[in-house]
């Protein structure tokens, strides 16, 4: 179980107690957690979850693999810290994970 | 937004509980929405993803919970009354009234038809022996687990991406794989010989038998009446403990139609997914609708079109017309291959290749008139979200630079 917080492109926060084994994207989605497409539901084939990872947290959330890398080159806005938040698994080591919303989804 | 759409007398009722469904009500309420919205479905499920069906569902790696499109709070949250298991039998457009299976009838001062589609079913000898399967819905996919054990012989009917993708989970979890394709290569109603060739060879491979142009005539049972042989036509008897037909889809288009809407090859909807009747609506698998991309009429089998169709009927609904044209996109994943489509193949003249398949790693690029209208991308995502965006803005792009890996994608421009 790891406690992340979401803050939306306007700001808003939404703090969540998420299972280990999920995925970040679905910790919000479940949650209704607005800002987060998630169309093809995690296979890492829209690029529609993408989020921006605070710093101190970039090194714990783990590689981006090569076809995350390559989706992330092509989205909106992309910026130090973007990850896709489906390829993002969450566990114990995440407590405490901060990541923000971009303004749209590509 | 108008005034319209906040109407909080207004009773707006959802036909259907797939993707179309779950988006259509939640969309509502985003265009300000504020009156009764009643989502009825025919299964017992609340509306959740199929693509995991084939695939995680199907390998067990996901259960339940995690295919859901919403989870199911969000109902409540949203105030979305949801009758599952319940079937509609007849719309009276005069009345204004949804006729359901118990006899009850519910009424509505808007409705949308989310009804999407259902398996085609083969009308074969044996076709309803204990061990063969159909896969559309979570029961089907759970009804299928029970004897998907290593060892045990399937056979699939249909090299489509359903048969391909269960193929693949099937191999990997150590049953042995038989495919029947009544065409000449698998994958034949929706891309090219190259494409076909490609994953034709990833299965074989992998020991997947694929035979193609070769029907299905029957299937036998053995002395304890459950599935023992797939025959083909040409008699060949083919040992299986169960079978999987995936012959296609068909859009639900009945209810409409009885209705008196036009409803061919799909439901009649325009650009903003209206129907020829001003309260009813339609979005997903179920309509045929203009692509102005294309300049012709489509129906999309594909949950991009669901989830987008469903926003601009919701918005239509609420009073908001926002015209629906989007380049259309796919996935498949099969074994580790990640196959990413956007843009509709049919009528190509040239097809480009970039990359070599050897390395599991290219693109297909598909041409008419020298105007890009499609990508077939495996494990290649520049090419395929690149492609989206060319083939959305009509690009002429020279196939000799297409194919030269040494320009980047981002160049393509």
């Amino acid at each position: 179980m790891a406690k992340i917080t979401y803050i939306e492109h306007s700001g808003k926060i939404h703090e969540i107690e998420v299972e280990n084994g999920l995925s970040v994207m679905e910790g919000a989605v479940n949650n209704l957690v607005p800002g987060l497409d998630a169309d093809c539901g995690g296979a890492c084939a829209c690029a529609t979850c993408h989020c921006y990872v605070e710093p101190e947290w970039r090194a714990k959330t783990g590689e981006i693999g090569d076809m995350e890398e390559t989706m992330l080159d092509f989205a909106e806005a992309r910026q130090e810290g973007s990850r896709l938040s489906c390829q993002i698994k969450v566990s114990d080591e995440l407590d405490g994970l901060v990541v923000k919303l971009p303004e749209a989804q590509f | 937004m108008t005034d319209a759409a906040t109407s909080p007398n207004e009773t707006y009722v959802i036909v259907g509980a797939g993707h179309a469904a779950g988006q259509l009500a939640a969309s509502l309420r985003q265009e300000g929405f504020e009156g009764k919205i009643v989502l009825v479905g025919e299964e017992a499920q609340l509306p959740y993803q199929r693509p995991p069906l084939s695939k995680k569902y199907l390998s067990g790696e996901f259960g339940l919970e995690r295919v859901y499109f919403k989870p199911p709070d969000f109902y409540d949250a949203a105030k979305v009354e949801t009758r599952l298991a319940t079937r509609v039998t007849r719309i009276d457009r005069d009345a204004k009234t949804l006729t359901l299976e118990s006899g009850d009838t519910l009424g509505y001062n808007k409705l949308a038809l989310t009804t999407g589609s259902r398996v085609r079913k083969l009308p074969i000898l044996g076709a309803d022996l204990a061990g063969t399967h159909y896969l559309r819905t979570v029961d089907d996919v759970d009804g299928m687990r029970s004897g998907f054990e290593p060892g045990k012989s399937l056979v699939i009917i249909g090299g489509g991406y359903i048969g391909l993708e269960v193929a693949a989970v099937a191999t990997s979890h150590g049953l042995k794989v038989t495919v029947l394709e009544m065409e000449s290569r698998v994958l034949k109603r929706v891309t090219s010989p190259e494409l076909s060739g490609f994953f034709e060879e990833v299965h074989c491979t992998r020991g997947v038998e694929i035979k193609c142009k070769t029907a299905i005539a029957a299937f036998e049972s053995g002395s304890d009446g459950k599935l023992a042989f797939a025959v083909t036509a040409d008699g060949e008897k083919i040992p299986a403990d169960i079978a999987l037909l995936g012959v296609g889809i068909l859009p639900n288009t009945e209810l409409a139609a009885e209705a008196g809407l036009e409803a061919q090859n799909g439901v009649r909807v325009d650009e903003f997914c209206r129907t020829a009747d001003p309260d009813i609506f339609a979005a997903g698998d179920c309509t045929d609708h203009p692509s102005a991309l294309y300049d012709r009429r489509i129906r999309l089998e594909s949950v991009h079109n669901a989830l987008e169709q469903a926003k601009t009927a919701a918005a239509a609904m609420c009073g908001n017309l926002k015209a629906y044209d989007q380049v259309p996109w796919f996935w498949s994943d099969q074994y580790d291959l990640k196959l990413q489509i956007a843009g509709l193949s049919t009528g190509y003249d040239t097809v480009v290749q970039r990359g070599d398949p050897a390395t599991n790693k290219f693109a297909l690029f598909y041409l008419k008139d020298s105007v890009l209208i499609a990508v077939d991308a495996v494990n290649a995502a520049p090419e395929y979200m690149m492609g989206r965006r060319l083939i959305g803005d009509r690009a002429i792009i020279a196939p000799e630079r297409l194919s030269d890996t040494s320009i980047s994608m981002k160049e393509m421009v």
